[in-house]
């Protein structure tokens, strides 16, 4: 399967070959009004349902905005994004998410450290290097890691590597920013590693051999030709790999250790945006001050993915001009 | 694809340097595939244990320390199955339409970007847009069918993704026939395009399934409960759920050390129903191809 987001990635095949009703064949007499009646009704109402994912997409900024606006009659803008101090529920209050930015931005670079370079070579080595026969393992075997549910690679962290982390590295805890970023990147690799294997896959074969004839290695290949051809999808690949994990929650959930901090080593616990909505959303009083600042920071996060989408799809069209 | 790399042995500098990298992207795959079997193994390995029938058929005991995991699985499949009754008809209709209907328009664009930045929604932008929209405006409550239309819009891009690739898997010959023997394009379409993409829908469905059984924050605050005393006896009820249980046992409450084995079987049947169904379905898929290939 094209991973969802990929849609606007691959490039768009020409439609089904249905006759064109302006040049073709005159419509159907035969069959009378009633028929044509039916088709009205049913392209029209295909079309109603397919204006049902614009809703949806619509309700969910509506809603966003709507629950998350009211906090900026208690705090400014400029000091809930710059605020330094994350303390929902003292007396008075601290609305600063910056702390919570912080943490969720680290948190991606460092786990798109470790899954862009493994999901890429793990992408070059699927399309261009594997037998047929391992790829047809290989493959099913990447998406079934992107199937784990989020929370049991949560609680692998919590049980596994976090305590393996704190004994190697000599840490008071091992539920900190760099396991978080490690369980994360796994979260991550499935989606980057499928769609760069599309993009590469997608390299006419005549480049390759072009590329070989001139007496390029096979690796050189790879590294001067399939990859540089392949590049603008490969960076919509990273770019949806980021996007997956800033909005991640269960792991950063689970992981990160949760503390309100802006980090300053790799090993500090840190609280990313997501973390905080889910952990403290229980507990917000209904429309209290508390729960527009958890929608206020829902809005932050939605709009960095969206931010990320849309540079995805800017790459991809770039990619579709040139291929 | 038919085209493959030579194996030919290449000498000297560039050989090396060949060599070195072609072994670190094989090292890349099978860290990846090392990762999932190592996440695999470890919760069988620590689960099995806790695995018995008790375990899947009763209720939990003495306030979540012994006992079984019943009202969870219970949740979890009728919060899944309620999320594709949702995601599945409108998914499907607008793969439909994408595909069989529409031209390059502004709509269509406005369509297929609205789909893809859903794909894009973080899960825990989801379950705040159920507690605004489904539990507080259309006033559900937290309930299993907040928690299923929550988990259904979720899906959608999923769903949309499968069915339209299917879609485009069905020969244009095929349409070409049935409206050559004078079906209509609705007639061709109900009864020649989509039965023929149907398996492709379905494996993609059972995908989204998958997909929608495993999560945990869109239905954290819209359906799922740590604990309810009975079984749910309506979709207004809220629910337990196999991850949200998982969740909660791992890292709140004040006996975690003790649940360390309820934790593990609990994570061994989430993921043993989860990668089943995706198994499932990528075998099906697998066949599929092979068939679509002769």
């Amino acid at each position: 399967m094209t991973h969802p987001e990929a849609t606007e990635i691959t490039p768009k095949v020409d439609l089904p070959g249905w006759p064109d009703t302006k040049t073709g064949p005159k419509k159907d007499t035969l069959t009378g009004r009633r028929t044509a009646i039916g088709e009205w009704l049913a392209e029209s109402s295909l079309f109603t349902i397919s204006l049902i994912s614009i809703l949806a997409l619509g309700l969910i900024m509506l809603f966003l905005l709507m629950e998350g606006s009211p906090t900026f009659s208690f705090v400014s803008i400029r000091d809930f994004v710059l605020g330094h101090f994350w303390y929902p529920t003292d007396e008075p209050p601290d609305f600063g998410i910056l702390p919570l930015i912080t943490g969720s931005v680290s948190v991606t670079l460092i786990s798109s450290l470790i899954a862009v370079p493994s999901g890429v070579m793990t992408a070059i080595y699927l399309s261009e290097i594997a037998p047929p026969r391992v790829a047809e393992i290989l493959k099913p075997a990447i998406e079934l890691l992107a199937s784990l549910p989020s929370v049991v690679i949560g609680f692998f962290g919590m049980v596994a590597v976090a305590p393996l982390m704190q004994e190697v590295f000599d840490i008071p805890t091992g539920l900190n920013l760099f396991t978080a970023s490690i369980m994360l990147a796994f979260m991550s690799i499935p989606t980057i590693c499928t769609i760069s294997e599309d993009a590469l896959r997608s390299v006419p074969i005549t480049y390759r051999e072009a590329s070989l004839a001139l007496g390029a290695t096979p690796f050189e290949t790879i590294s001067k030709v399939t990859v540089p051809a392949a590049l603008s999808g490969i960076t919509t690949a990273i770019i949806l790999g980021m996007s997956r994990a800033i909005g991640e929650t269960m792991v950063v959930l689970m992981v990160a250790g949760g503390a309100a901090m802006i980090p300053e080593s790799i090993f500090d616990p840190i609280r990313p945006m997501p973390a905080s909505i889910a952990a403290e959303m229980g507990e917000a009083p209904f429309r209290g001050d508390h729960y527009h600042a958890l929608f206020a920071t829902g809005i932050t996060l939605f709009l960095f993915t969206i931010l990320f989408n849309v540079l995805a799809m800017s790459a991809s069209r770039r990619f579709r001009l040139k291929g | 694809m038919t085209f493959s790399l030579p194996k030919n042995i290449v000498s000297g500098k560039r050989g090396t340097a060949q060599k070195i990298w072609f072994t670190l992207f094989r090292v890349a795959a099978g860290i990846n595939v090392l990762a999932l079997f190592a996440v695999i193994a470890f919760i069988i390995s620590r689960g099995i244990s806790a695995i018995s029938w008790e375990f899947l058929s009763e209720m939990p005991r003495n306030s979540m320390t012994e006992g079984g995991i019943l009202p969870c699985i219970i949740g979890t499949v009728s919060l899944a199955l309620g999320a594709l009754g949702v995601a599945f008809p409108v998914g499907v209709g607008t793969a439909i339409y994408l595909n069989e209907y529409a031209s390059q328009g502004k709509v269509v664009g406005v369509i297929r970007f609205a789909i893809s930045n859903l794909a894009g929604v973080p899960s825990v932008v989801f379950g705040l847009f159920g507690l605004a929209f489904f539990c507080t405006v259309l006033n559900l409550g937290v309930s299993l069918v907040s928690g299923a239309l929550t988990l259904g819009i979720m899906s959608l891009p999923v769903i949309i993704g499968a069915s339209e690739e299917a879609l485009k898997a069905v020969p244009n010959t095929y349409r070409e026939a049935s409206l050559g023997l004078g079906a209509s394009k609705w007639q061709t379409i109900c009864r020649v395009v989509v039965p023929s993409a149907l398996p492709g829908i379905l494996t993609g469905s059972i995908l989204a399934l998958g997909r929608a059984a495993g999560e945990t924050a869109p239905i954290m605050f819209t359906g799922a409960v740590f604990f309810t005393p009975d079984l749910p006896s309506s979709v207004f009820d809220e629910v337990m759920a196999l991850p949200y249980h998982i969740y909660v046992l791992a890292t709140a409450g004040t006996h975690i050390g003790e649940t360390r084995h309820l934790q593990y079987g609990t994570a061994l049947v989430l993921i043993a129903l989860v990668l089943g169904m995706n198994l499932f379905a990528i075998i099906i898929r697998s066949r599929l191809r092979n068939r679509n290939r002769v």
